[in-house]
C-alpha cells in the first residue's frame, strides 16, 4: 500500500495525542492551572494536528461532515464520531483542570475511555480489510493501541509505566512483524483464484490492461522500498523501543535525557509506520501478476 | 446509507465469456466513452499526450497465460469491472452513505454528491474495480449503465450496458442473475460459471465462464517445414543490397 506522508502523520501524532489525553483524563500526572494547560496544549496540538493532515488525503474534503453520518457499518464513520466526542468531552475536562483547579473524575475518565477507543476505531479501519492479508490480524489494534497508550505514558512523564510499557509494544511490534510475513501466502488468495484459471494449469499475467500506470498501481500495488525492510525494521525498533526504555532506565524525569526519549520513540513510530504502509500487500496485485 | 439492503430477487449484472473474448478493448472504449460523459463526474485522464499517459477506467482487460500440465500454453483475455457483490465489502467501509447497493436491482453506485475521495472503498475491493478519479477528486466505478439499461429515450437494443452492447465477440451478456430462468442464468448453469477470488467472501454477481477445453497443440502443422528459414545469409541483389548500405 502506498505509505501517504499525511496518513502517517495522522495516525503517528494522533496516537500519541489521544494516549495523553487518556493518561490525562485519570488524572496523571493531577496538574491543574498553568501545568495542566501545558500538558492539554500539546495533547490537542497532536490529536487535533493529526486529524487535520489526515484530511489532506481526502479527494474532495468538502463533503467531510457526511463522514460522522456511518457508524452503524463504518470504522472510518466510527473513527470520526470518536474523535469528536473524546476531543469535546476531555476539553470540559481540561477546563475544569486548568480554570477550576478540579478535576472531574467521571467526565475524565469517559473522556479517557474515548481516547483509547478513538485509536482501536483507527486500527480498526485498516485491521478490518480482507483485501490487505498483513492488516486483517489481531495485532493491528493491539500494536496502535499499545503504542498510543505507553507512548502517552511516556509523554505525561510516567517513566516506569512508558519504561515497562515500551518492553511490552516492542514484544507486540516484533511479534505482528514475523506473523504477518506469511500471512499473504497463507491467505489462500492467488493469482489462480483471482482468475479463476487454476483448474487449466499455471496462471501468469501476459499483458497487463493499459501500459502506463493508474490508480490502483499507485494506491494498491506500491512496491519501492521493500527491499531495505529488514534494515528498517531494526532501526524502528531501536529508536521506538531500545532508546527510550535505556533512557527511562536512566531516570528520565526532565531534561535532555527526556527529550532523547521522546524524539527517539517518535521517529521509531514513524518508521515502523512507514513499514506499516509500504509492506502491506493489497490481493488486487495478484491481478497484475505483482504478488509471490 | 453504507448498510447493506435486505438481499434483493433482481440482481443485474455481467457474465463475461473466457473462451470468446478476444482482448479487442473495444469495450474499455466504449464504456469510457458512455461514462466519462453520463453518470457523475467526467473519466478523466492525466498527461493524456505526454510520456506517462494515465486515467480512469471502469473497465480493463487483463491477458493472462495459462500453462498447463501437457501441451501449449493458452491465452486468455480477461475483461474486468465491478461485479456488483452481494456482500459488497466497498459498501460498508464507506463513511459517508455515498457508496451504496440498490434494493431494488443490486447495482453497486457511488453518490458523488457525498463521496469525499477518502479512497477506503477501493481499499476494499479485492478487484481492483473501483478508481478514485484525479481530477475530480471523487470514486468512480462502474455503474452497469443504470443510465442505459433503463433509459427510455434509447432504442430498444440500446437498453444494455454499453459494453455488451459494443462486444464484436459476444463475449458479454447482461441480464437478472436472480432469475434462474434468465438466459444469463441458463448460460452460467450450462458452461459452469464462476465467481472471482470466492474465498473473500465478497459473493460476486457477475459470473466468469470458463473457456472450453482446447486441443493438446502437440501437432505440428504439416507445413511447418515449408515456412523454416532458408537462407541465413543474404546473397544476389539483397545480399549486394545490404553489404553496400553497411559500408555507406
Ligand atoms: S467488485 Fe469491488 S467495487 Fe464492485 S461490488 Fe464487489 S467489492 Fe464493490
Ligand atoms: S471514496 Fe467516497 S465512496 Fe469511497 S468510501 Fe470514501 S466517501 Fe465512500
Ligand atoms: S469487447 Fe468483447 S471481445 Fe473485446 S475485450 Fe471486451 S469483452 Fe473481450
Amino acid at each position: 500500500m502506498h505509505p501517504a506522508p499525511s496518513v502517517i502523520l495522522f495516525s503517528v501524532l494522533s496516537g500519541l495525542g489521544f494516549g495523553m489525553l487518556a493518561w490525562l483524563g485519570i488524572g496523571k500526572p493531577p496538574m491543574t492551572g498553568m501545568f495542566a494547560f501545558v500538558f492539554f496544549f500539546i495533547a490537542y496540538a497532536l490529536s487535533v494536528g493529526g486529524l487535520l493532515s489526515a484530511t489532506f488525503h481526502l479527494g474532495n474534503p468538502k463533503n467531510s461532515l457526511k463522514a460522522f453520518s456511518q457508524w452503524r457499518t463504518s470504522w472510518l464513520s466510527r473513527e470520526g464520531c470518536c474523535a469528536v466526542a473524546a476531543l469535546m468531552i476531555m476539553g470540559i475536562y481540561a477546563i475544569g483542570a486548568i480554570f477550576f483547579e478540579t478535576h472531574w473524575v467521571i467526565i475524565g475518565g469517559i473522556g479517557a475511555i474515548l481516547s483509547i477507543v478513538t485509536v482501536f476505531t483507527t486500527s480498526m479501519i485498516y485491521a478490518q480489510l480482507k483485501t490487505v492479508p498483513r492488516w486483517n490480524h489481531w495485532t493491528t489494534p493491539v500494536l496502535f493501541v499499545s503504542l498510543s497508550v505507553f507512548g502517552g505514558a511516556l509523554m505525561t512523564g510516567q517513566v516506569t509505566v512508558a519504561m515497562y510499557g515500551f518492553v511490552v509494544v516492542g514484544l507486540i511490534q516484533v511479534i505482528a512483524w514475523f506473523t504477518s510475513d506469511n500471512r499473504f501466502a497463507s491467505s489462500g488468495s492467488t493469482i489462480e483464484t483471482a482468475t479463476g484459471l487454476g483448474n487449466i494449469g499455471k496462471v501468469r499475467m501476459f499483458e497487463p490492461p493499459h501500459t502506463g500506470t493508474n490508480y490502483l498501481l499507485k494506491e494498491m500495488v506500491y512496491v519501492i522500498g521493500r527491499k531495505h525492510a529488514a534494515k528498517l525494521r531494526l532501526l524502528a525498533i531501536i529508536l521506538m523501543v531500545v532508546i527510550p526504555v535505556l533512557m527511562l532506565g536512566m531516570g528520565a524525569q526532565h531534561g535532555v535525557k527526556a527529550i532523547v526519549a521522546v524524539f527517539s520513540h517518535l521517529v521509531g513510530v514513524f518508521a515502523s509506520r512507514w513499514l506499516f504502509f509500504a509492506e502491506a500487500e493489497h490481493v488486487v496485485g495478484l491481478y497484475y501478476g505483482k504478488r509471490g | 446509507m453504507t448498510a447493506l439492503p435486505p438481499k434483493s430477487d433482481v440482481k443485474l449484472g455481467l457474465v463475461i465469456d473466457l473462451d470468446t473474448c478476444v482482448g479487442c478493448h473495444a469495450c474499455v472504449v466504449s464504456c469510457k466513452g458512455w461514462n466519462t460523459e453520463n453518470y457523475g463526474a467526467p473519466l478523466s485522464d492525466q498527461d493524456a499526450y505526454g510520456e506517462n499517459p494515465s486515467g480512469t477506467f471502469l473497465n480493463r482487460v487483463h491477458s493472462y497465460e495459462v500453462q498447463p500440465e501437457q501441451g501449449a500454453a493458452q491465452t486468455i483475455h480477461f475483461p474486468k469491472s465491478c461485479l456488483h457483490c452481494e456482500d459488497a465489502p466497498c459498501v460498508t467501509v464507506c463513511p459517508t452513505g455515498a457508496s451504496y447497493k440498490r434494493a431494488e436491482d443490486g447495482i453497486v453506485l457511488v453518490n458523488e454528491d457525498a463521496c469525499i475521495g477518502c479512497g477506503l472503498c477501493a481499499w476494499a475491493c479485492p478487484y481492483g474495480a473501483r478508481e478514485l478519479d484525479q481530477a475530480a477528486g471523487v470514486m468512480k466505478k462502474c455503474t452497469l449503465c443504470v443510465d442505459r439499461i433503463y433509459n427510455e429515450n434509447l432504442p430498444e437494443e440500446d437498453r444494455e450496458p454499453a459494453c455488451v452492447r459494443t462486444c464484436p465477440a459476444g463475449a458479454r451478456h447482461f441480464g437478472d442473475l436472480g432469475d434462474a430462468e434468465s438466459d444469463v442464468s441458463k448460460l452460467v448453469q450450462e458452461r459452469g460459471g464462476m465467481d472471482l477470488m470466492p474465498e473473500l467472501g465478497t459473493k460476486p454477481v457477475n459470473k466468469y465462464l470458463p473457456p472450453r477445453p482446447k486441443d493438446q497443440g502437440n501437432e505440428i502443422d504439416i507445413l511447418a517445414p515449408l515456412l523454416a528459414p532458408i537462407a541465413t545469409e543474404t546473397s544476389g541483389f539483397l545480399g549486394w543490397l545490404d553489404r553496400t548500405l553497411e559500408k555507406i
